[in-house]
């Protein structure tokens, strides 16, 4: 991406709720047209971060800036900053028409001015045709469509999303991220959007921020994240993993040497030194299962299926090795026939040395 | 088997149709409502006496329309229930906004403090304010409907409270971003506040406005230590013209008196209903 002026700049913020630290030293920086995504399970202080971009709470510490603007006691009526809430807050005794102009009427946006914007709004989000209804005669899919409008209508710098897809059924969702993406391409205003959704955050954000405990673990696009995860909490956070815990013995040529607890002695490929206790991981769907030792310099391990389970276009295999460690391994299921490992088979499995990832502890 | 009905046998929880708990519900009503039905059947009574049955007559309702004195009482009524629900609804609104917003020291105090003229014997309520008008040497005789005021005081003091409960259950159902999402969008606190948190209010203070009006207008016990001779409300009035003889003319009188009520009951719940439709879905929106 070319690189864009920051739009917005945290620094060394913290929040503090008597004397717990809720948002405790995050920095980020967010560029103009991203879409931005904080994830991180409830309780990380992703909301309260939100939150203080929106000026519903303000930092104990540290700054954030907005357009080079620095927001310190700026109320939130003041800001060039709207958000989408979690649940809709659309004006239940409004139409969608009111509801969609209300943030302009009350900074008295002449009338004219104000039809045609909302017009623009509700076509943005496909609702022409609804503005005289009342929400109560809406879907949850519309409301949130209202939501949006109300806030897009403003043209603000910045939109916040809090977990707006949370209330919605699988399906909706699904269409939901799509057209959320395209939108925020179309409209080009900054997105950032808060979830405990990893799915969520994978399939639209352009970067995301892990955060944990009131800190960010690593900001990345979505596949560094994935692929590259920094930390054991965002390996395990995002995706499905299978972790062993070893020693780090010596760096060889980029070849790192690892004493595994219980798979032995592995070597692989890694450049920065690296001593004393620390992680090995592998991904699901990168083990491969055969029915025979898989070559070098492949790993290879025998064991047991423990247990199968099918969730249609995919299965996932827990492989109980002889050595120890239970394996997840996930499977496409290609046809609709054929064979598929069921438990009690006694199979191989292994990887290739260079989709092992190394996390220090 | 076949061949039979199909049977709907009464469900456990189907109480409405059982028999003896039918029973149960007409004789509740009919405890509940025959004196009133007698009281209005007797206002066309055409007898002097409200004994016996003699035939079909508007003419004590002409006479209580005749009647100067009780249409003065009426009146006064009338004015102080107005005023009364006016500054309670104000009060008692803001009073409830202030204990659900805002936290400070002495609020579960300050709250049961408020409460108190709901649970406080009238009697005592009277008394006080009779005590309390005299001591502050309350002018009397002043010209209409001036006279009135000690008596709409006496009114709000113990009609807010009970618009302050209405209003604050209504406010436990507000979704708090509602009026984020105000502010977000540019609105500043006077402009939330009457965009957002007046129309879900709104059935609460039709509700607790109705509330206080009924309570002002047939309180009997507070309004007779407060009014003086020139200062007649409708209760006192018909309790004064009773100590005489009971004529179908009283009866008139409390006919209309229902009749009010009733409407004015039916107008505030037809009103709750539409704000209802409007705010149903605010709680899970």
């Amino acid at each position: 991406m070319a690189e864009r002026p920051v739009i917005l700049e945290v620094r060394d913020v913290y929040k503090r709720f008597g004397g717990v630290a809720a948002v405790n030293g995050v920095n980020l920086s967010i560029r103009e047209g991203e879409f931005f995504a904080l994830l991180g399970p409830s309780g990380c202080g992703k909301t309260t971060l939100l939150r203080m971009l929106a000026g519903f709470e303000f930092p104990s510490e540290g700054s954030i800036t907005i357009d080079g603007q620095d927001t310190q006691d700026i109320p939130p009526n003041r800001r060039p900053v709207n958000m989408v809430f979690q649940s809709y807050a659309v004006f239940p005794h409004m139409t969608v028409f009111d509801n969609v102009a209300y943030g302009l009427r009350v900074v008295n946006t002449p009338r004219t001015e104000i039809d045609q914007r909302v017009r623009e709004a509700l076509a943005l989000v496909k609702l022409e045709g609804y503005s005289s209804r009342k929400p109560d005669q809406l879907s949850g899919g519309q409301r949130q469509r209202v939501a949006l409008a109300r806030a897009l209508v403003k043209r603000p710098r910045l939109l916040l999303l809090d977990e707006p897809l949370s209330a919605l059924d699988a399906k909706l969702r699904e269409a939901m991220q799509l057209e959320l993406v395209k939108l925020q391409k179309a409209v080009g205003i900054t997105f950032v959007i808060v979830t405990h959704d990893q799915d969520e955050a994978l399939s639209m954000a352009d970067r995301i921020a892990v955060m944990e405990s009131g800190v960010v673990r690593q900001v990345a696009p979505p596949g560094e994240l994935y692929e590259s995860p920094n930390c054991r909490f965002v390996a395990d956070f995002i995706g499905r993993m299978n972790l062993f815990s070893g020693e780090a013995e010596r760096l060889e040529s980029g070849t790192l040497h690892v004493r595994t607890e219980q798979l032995g002695e592995m070597q692989v490929p890694h450049s920065r030194p690296l001593s004393g206790p620390m992680h090995l991981a592998v991904r699901p769907e990168k083990l491969r299962v055969s029915s025979e030792p898989l070559s070098e310099p492949l790993f290879s391990f025998p064991g047991v299926i423990d247990a199968v389970v099918y969730y249609g276009s995919e299965s996932h295999f827990y492989l109980k090795t002889d050595a120890g460690p239970l394996l997840c391994a996930i499977r496409t299921n290609p046809s609709r026939s054929g064979a598929r490992p069921k438990r009690g088979d006694r199979l191989w499995v292994g990887w290739a040395p260079e989709d092992t990832l190394v996390l220090a502890e | 088997m076949s061949s039979k009905k199909p049977r709907n046998p009464i469900g456990p929880l189907d109480y409405g149709r059982r028999t003896w708990m039918r029973l149960v519900l007409l004789g509740t009503f009919v405890f509940l409502y025959a004196p009133i039905v007698t009281l209005v059947a007797f206002s066309f009574n055409d007898s002097r006496r409200n004994i016996v049955w003699r035939g079909f007559t508007f003419r004590y309702y002409e006479k209580a329309w005749n009647n100067s004195s009780l249409m003065e009482a009426f009146l006064n009524s009338l004015t102080i229930a107005f005023f009364s629900t006016l500054i309670s609804v104000v009060l008692g609104t803001m009073t409830a906004v202030l204990l659900w917003r805002f936290r400070f020291p002495g609020k579960a105090g300050y709250e049961g403090a408020m409460s108190l003229p709901i649970v406080i014997p009238e009697i005592c309520m009277g008394v006080a304010m009779l005590a309390f008008f005299s001591r502050v040497g309350w002018p009397a005789g002043l010209p209409w409907p001036l006279n009135l005021g000690a008596i709409t005081i006496a009114h709000i003091s113990f009609s807010f409270p009970f618009v302050t409960v209405v209003v604050r259950a209504r406010l436990a159902t507000f979704n708090r971003e509602l009026e984020e999402a105000a502010k977000d969008l540019g609105a500043g606190e006077w402009q939330t506040f009457k965009d957002v948190l007046v129309p879900h209010m709104r059935p609460g203070l039709i509700a607790g406005g109705l509330l206080a009006f009924t309570l002002s207008l047939d309180d009997f016990v507070i309004t007779f230590f407060t009014s003086g001779p020139d200062t007649l409300t409708f209760p006192i009035k018909i309790y004064s013209m009773i100590r005489f003889s009971v004529t179908p003319e009283v009866n008139a009188a409390s006919a209309v008196l229902i009749a009010i009520t009733l409407i004015m009951t039916t107008l505030a719940l037809w009103l709750q209903s539409r704000a209802g439709d409007q705010l149903g879905d605010s709680a899970h929106g």
